[in-house]
Order: C-alpha cells, then sequence, then structure tokens
C-alpha cells in the first residue's frame, strides 16, 4: 500500500496550504527585499515547494531536519511559524535567532530544525552528527538532511555518506537537484548521470523522484523513514526540481534559457497538486481561493508583527557568544 | 589620471598577467559565465575561454590544493573563493601543503599561486560570509598576505603576487569592490613588503588595514579641523610586514592606534602592537590602543552589525583618547 492512501483529505488540503505558504513567503521577502526592509541575501525556494513538504510530512515534530541556505521552504515544512521567521529576516529582536542569524540561520531546536546554513555542505556532517547521537541515546528519531547538487561535490557529503554507512546511521540525504549550483549546470559539474547513483560507493539505497510531485516526495520518503528508523542505516534520495528564480537576487541568469525556465513552470507543483486535489473532488475551486486568503493573511500578519518588533539592543551584540 | 573600480582594478591585473603568461589561468566557483559573485572576473572568459577561466564545482579543498598542485608543476594559478570564509574547508591544503611544500622539501620545489577572497562585513550577509580571517593566514610561515585598501594598490599588488614564487593570500574587503580611484593606463607594480603612508601627520599614527583605512582617513579629515595631525599608514602586506616604516611613522608622532574590522583577540593588530613594543617601545609616549570588532561572530541585524564595525567614530574617539 501506498503511504499517501493512508492521507486524509485534511492533511491533503494542508499540505497544498504549506506549498502555498512557502510560495508565498518567499514573494513577500522579495517584496521586502526591493522595499530594503530586508538585507543580506536570500535564497528563494519558488518551484521547489513540493519536497520540503512531502518530505517533512513524513517526520514526527521531535526528528530532525538540517537545512540550507535556501531554507525558507524546509523551515515551514517542518512546522517554523512565519512570524518568527519574517521577524528574523526584519533583524528584529523577535525573530528565530533574536535577528543575529538572518536568513540563512534560521533554526527551531524545539521542532527539530537544526539551522538554515550558509556554508554549502555544512549541514551534511551535522545531520549525520544528530544521526550518530540518536543511535547513542536510542531514541527512535531520525534526520532528514537537505542539501543541493552543488553541496554534492563537497568533501563533507562523501565523508559524511561513508560515516552514515558504516554505522548504519538513521539518517535520509535529500540532494535536491534543481539542475544548477548558482551559474554551474549540474551536466558540467558532475560526470555521473544521476547523483543519486553515488550511493553504491557507500552500499546504501539511491533512490531518484520527482520533486515536483508532493504525493510521490511523501511516498518515497515515508517508504525511507520506515527503514531508516527501524535500524535500516541510511538513505540517499535525489529529487528532481527546479528553481524558478536567480540564485540571489543579483543573478542574470545568463547560464541557463528562458525556454528552459517555461518548461519548468509548467511543471509548478503547486498548480499540479492542486488540480490534482480538484480533480479528485478534494477541493473546490472556491475552497482554493480560501487557502490563498489565509495565506494572505497569515504572511500580513508575519509582516505586521515583524514591523512591530523592535530591533535588538546594542548590548545584545556581545550576548550568546558562549553558553 | 582615469578612475577605475576596485573590482576593475582585479581583474585588469589579472588579464594583464595572462596576456603575457601562459601559465596564469584563473579557477574559481562560477567565475565564468557568471563573472564571479561579486562580478570580478566579469568578462575574462570571452578573452581567455573555459580552459584558462575554469568553473568549478563547490569544492574549496580541491581548489585550493588543485591550485598547490598545479604551481608545484609550473602553473601559476590564480582560485578564487567566493567568500574567505570558505577558506576553512580548503585549510588543510593551504596551511598542510601549499605553505610548507618548499620548506618540507628541503627548498626544491615552488608553489606560485594566489588565493583571492572576498572578506569583511558590512552587506547583511551575516556570521558565515562577512569575517575577516586575515590573522589565520598571517600566522602560517610559508604564505605571504596581502589586503589591500585602494583600486591602484589592488593592481599593483595583485601583479606582484601572481609573479611571486609563493603562496599568496589575497584579501578583497567586498564594500571596496564598487570603490574607485585612480590607476595609471601604463604598467606598474608595487612590491610586496613595502606599506604605504596614506596621509601623513605629526601628532599620531593610525596603523589600519583594507576598508579600515578609508575610516581613518576619514577621522583624520575630520580631526584636521580641530588641529589635531593624524598620520595613516596602511601595511597592505601583512606578510612580510613593513616593520620600518610602522617604526619610523611612531618615532615622529609619538602614538599609535591600530585599526581593523577583524576581531581584538589576537587580530592581526596584536602583531603590530608586538612589533612596536619590540622595536619602538621607549619611543612610545601612551599605551597603544586598538579599534576592532568585538570578538563574536558577525551578527545579521543591521544595526548590530553596524555596531560591530569599527567606525571611523572609534577612531577618532581612541585618537582622542590617547592625546
Ligand atoms: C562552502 C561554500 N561555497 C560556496 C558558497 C557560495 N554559494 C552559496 S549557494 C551556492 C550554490 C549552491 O548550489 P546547490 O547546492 O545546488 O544549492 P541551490 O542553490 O541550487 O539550492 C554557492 C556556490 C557557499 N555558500 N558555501
Ligand atoms: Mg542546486
Amino acid at each position: 500500500m501506498k503511504y499517501s492512501e493512508s492521507l486524509t483529505r485534511e492533511d491533503k488540503v494542508d499540505m497544498l496550504y504549506k506549498m502555498m505558504l512557502i510560495r508565498g513567503f518567499e514573494e513577500k521577502v522579495e517584496e521586502l527585499f526591493s522595499l530594503n526592509l530586508i538585507h543580506g541575501s536570500t535564497h528563494l525556494y519558488i518551484g521547489q515547494e513540493a519536497t520540503a513538504v512531502g518530505a517533512c510530512r513524513a517526520l514526527n515534530k521531535d526528528d530532525y531536519i538540517t537545512s540550507t541556505h535556501r531554507g525558507h521552504g524546509h523551515c515551514i515544512a517542518k512546522g517554523g511559524d512565519v512570524k518568527y521567521m519574517m521577524a528574523e529576516l526584519l533583524g528584529r529582536k523577535t525573530g528565530y535567532c533574536k535577528g543575529k542569524g538572518g536568513s540563512m540561520h534560521i533554526a527551531d531546536m524545539d521542532i527539530g530544525i537544526l539551522g538554515a546554513n550558509g556554508v554549502v555542505g555544512g549541514g551534511i556532517p551535522i545531520a549525520t552528527g544528530a544521526g550518530l547521537s540518536i543511535k547513542m541515546r536510542g531514541t527512535k528519531q531520525v534526520v532528514i538532511c537537505f542539501f543541493g547538487d552543488g553541496a554534492a561535490n563537497q568533501g563533507s557529503f562523501h565523508e559524511s555518506l561513508n560515516l552514515a554507512s558504516i554505522w548504519d546511521l538513521p539518517v535520509i540525504y535529500i540532494i535536491e537537484n534543481n539542475l544548477y549550483g548558482m551559474s554551474m549546470g549540474v551536466n558540467r559539474a558532475v560526470k555521473v548521470e544521476r547523483l543519486a547513483d553515488r550511493a553504491k560507493a557507500y552500499n546504501i539505497p539511491g533512490i531518484v523522484m520527482d520533486g515536483n510531485d508532493v504525493i510521490e516526495v511523501y511516498d518515497t520518503v515515508s517508504g525511507a523513514v520506515e527503514k531508516v528508523r527501524n535500524g535500516g542505516g541510511p538513505i540517499l534520495i535525489e529529487s528532481l526540481t527546479y528553481r524558478w528564480r536567480g540564485h540571489s537576487r543579483s543573478d542574470a541568469r545568463a547560464y541557463r534559457t528562458r525556454e528552459e525556465e517555461a518548461e519548468w513552470r509548467s511543471k509548478c507543483p503547486i498548480r499540479r497538486f492542486s488540480e490534482k486535489l480538484m480533480s479528485e473532488g478534494l477541493l473546490t475551486e472556491e475552497g482554493f481561493k480560501e487557502l490563498e486568503k489565509r495565506v494572505e493573511d497569515d504572511l500580513n500578519n508575519a509582516v505586521e508583527f515583524a514591523k512591530a518588533s523592535p530591533f535588538p539592543d546594542p548590548e545584545d551584540l556581545l550576548t550568546d557568544v558562549y553558553a | 589620471m582615469r578612475e577605475i573600480t576596485f573590482a576593475e582594478a582585479i581583474r585588469e591585473a589579472m588579464s594583464e598577467e595572462m596576456r603575457k603568461d601562459p601559465t596564469v589561468f584563473v579557477m574559481g566557483e562560477d567565475i565564468g559565465v557568471y563573472g564571479g559573485a561579486f562580478g570580478v572576473t566579469r568578462g575574462m572568459l570571452a578573452e581567455f575561454g573555459p580552459e584558462r577561466v575554469k568553473d568549478t564545482p563547490i569544492s574549496e579543498a580541491a581548489i585550493v590544493g588543485s591550485a598547490a598542485g598545479a604551481a608545484v608543476t609550473g602553473m601559476r594559478p590564480i582560485a578564487e573563493l567566493m567568500y574567505v570564509d570558505f577558506a576553512t574547508i580548503g585549510m588543510d591544503q593551504l596551511v598542510n601543503q601549499a605553505a610548507k611544500i618548499r620548506y618540507m622539501f628541503g627548498g626544491k620545489a615552488k608553489v606560485p599561486m594566489v588565493l583571492r577572497a572576498p572578506c569583511g562585513a558590512g552587506r547583511g550577509n551575516a556570521a558565515q560570509h562577512s569575517q575577516s580571517l586575515e590573522a589565520f593566514f598571517v600566522h602560517v610561515p610559508g604564505l605571504k598576505v596581502v589586503m589591500p585598501s585602494t583600486p591602484y594598490d589592488a593592481k599593483g599588488l595583485l601583479k606582484s603576487s601572481i609573479r611571486d614564487d609563493n603562496p599568496v593570500v589575497f584579501l578583497e574587503h567586498k564594500m571596496l569592490y564598487n570603490f574607485k580611484g585612480p590607476v595609471p593606463e601604463e604598467e606598474y607594480t608595487i612590491p610586496l613588503g613595502v606599506a604605504d603612508i596614506k596621509r601623513e601627520g605629526r601628532d599620531v599614527t593610525v596603523i589600519a588595514t583594507s576598508m579600515i583605512v578609508h575610516k581613518a582617513l576619514n577621522a583624520a579629515a575630520e580631526l584636521e579641523k580641530e588641529g589635531i595631525s593624524v598620520e595613516v599608514i596602511d601595511p597592505r602586506t601583512l606578510k612580510p610586514l613593513d616593520v620600518d616604516t610602522l617604526v619610523r611613522s611612531v618615532k615622529k608622532t609619538k602614538h599609535v592606534i591600530v585599526a581593523h574590522e577583524a576581531v581584538k583577540t589576537n587580530g592581526f593588530g596584536a602583531e603590530v602592537v608586538a612589533v612596536l613594543v619590540e622595536n619602538a617601545f621607549d619611543y612610545l609616549d601612551a599605551p597603544i590602543i586598538r579599534v576592532t570588532a568585538p570578538d563574536t561572530p558577525v551578527p545579521y541585524s543591521r544595526p548590530l552589525e553596524d555596531d560591530f564595525i569599527p567606525q571611523e567614530r572609534d577612531i577618532i574617539s581612541a585618537i582622542k583618547e590617547i592625546l
């Protein structure tokens, strides 16, 4: 039986809502960035929503994830609160990291989010260590380690997968292959046909999934979670997807064609899922409009909350360096 | 004289050396079509082609190490890191390999490579993309370390770095890339290990590096109105350090402020203070003051980041305190 068959209508609508919330959040971030209310750099997850939502739906609250520079989607999918995320991006004291971390460092230890990461490949050993700790503490938690195709060329990837394989650690490594690491096409950056093939080097399962199909992601990751939770050792999953926006704001996208972008837009994970739910009679046009309204309200509230929040005090600069 | 930006000066230095010497080439992440994260290599792919302007995967250990390997076997690579923060990933190759090969091999090899990297805060890039790590490199015998503050210096020093037969770490403050300054059309070089007196003065010497040189110059202009005459010296090369120029100035002004953007403890300023205590103690009329960032990671939130970075006002108050 497929895991998704036991999802209720509410579950599925909530998954759609989460995907829409991620997209709306990113569009809001874009807007606030151009108003200079957010500074630094932000890397938007638009186009990849199904991977984070489908994968995190397979997890429990006390399971862990590690994320990346493109982390807003993972955070929302794992249960992060857009109010505290927005406040963090606006550099406010009420943000997830008291304004000290910003977009690339959002973390919520209470729901297992071990941080976005500014260092490509930086989260992979951390996830591996969390897996080690789960094993030593004897709990039944699992870890999902999210990272990009570009990160799969760091030594930290290879060293971590090897370690996790020899120690049978409960970690699911999900490569979000969105075809590019900044301007570097994955076809220029690696010689293997599929990144999942690298699992062979560590004698662990390597699975490829359609990262724009939230149900396929949910089924694939649920299967992996069940195995891993029962001591089956690590699994590598390659999720095929696409980032719609430039790498960051300054990206002129000279390394890819507008045709390619249009082709991937036609595979929009949100539209695909909402149309599916409608065709299955689980969602009406009206219900969809309500979701849109809910997303808008939630994000407006988040922005209000963030704007009304104070900036950190000068003394805050010096705290939190040591425990 | 024509004025060009810091980024253009660096590009000119690389391009001129590449036209003259076929063994010089550049490699790094997104330096080809993308032109580098800060646009420094823009246009170089078109002139030199992908064999000499090499896009690499995201693999800093291999970028640094393969530069060393190519250098030791007859090439003169310029490796670009996207941020100096990621030098940590290539640190074994830089510190244990590139820096020591000549010595360990009894002087029978040379490693003529340049490692260029943007450093510094000011763009809201937070803790993993904003550091000033020059002290790491200065601490390693076998490495030379250059940290220019103007387009003129950047060009002349980079050309010398490329021609140097040793590994040179070349640190470019990211807030300087768009800074314009006079650079002659004619060829010139600036030798490594020679400081520059950026402004002559009688009452106090400010020894500053990189971005902070400009803040020191502003502070000096401000204090001139109050009749305080400030000498500003930029060492330009941190290793080897031009001790003579520093000592000569101290003998004249008898008061010293050392200013840099890096954190205080064990920062480059500590070395400068030690050198002056060893070589000019008898001439000092007051204890040396360091103006630096506090001992914290770089915070994201704008007001905190502003507080973190040493500002003109901090230099002014230090000068008033010492006189
Ligand atoms: C160690 C390191 N090197 C380089 C960078 C600069 N950088 C940030 S994101 C990125 C591309 C990452 O590509 P990928 O892993 O495929 O993730 P994506 O951006 O596609 O989500 C690069 C080169 C970095 N942050 N960390
Ligand atoms: Mg990618």
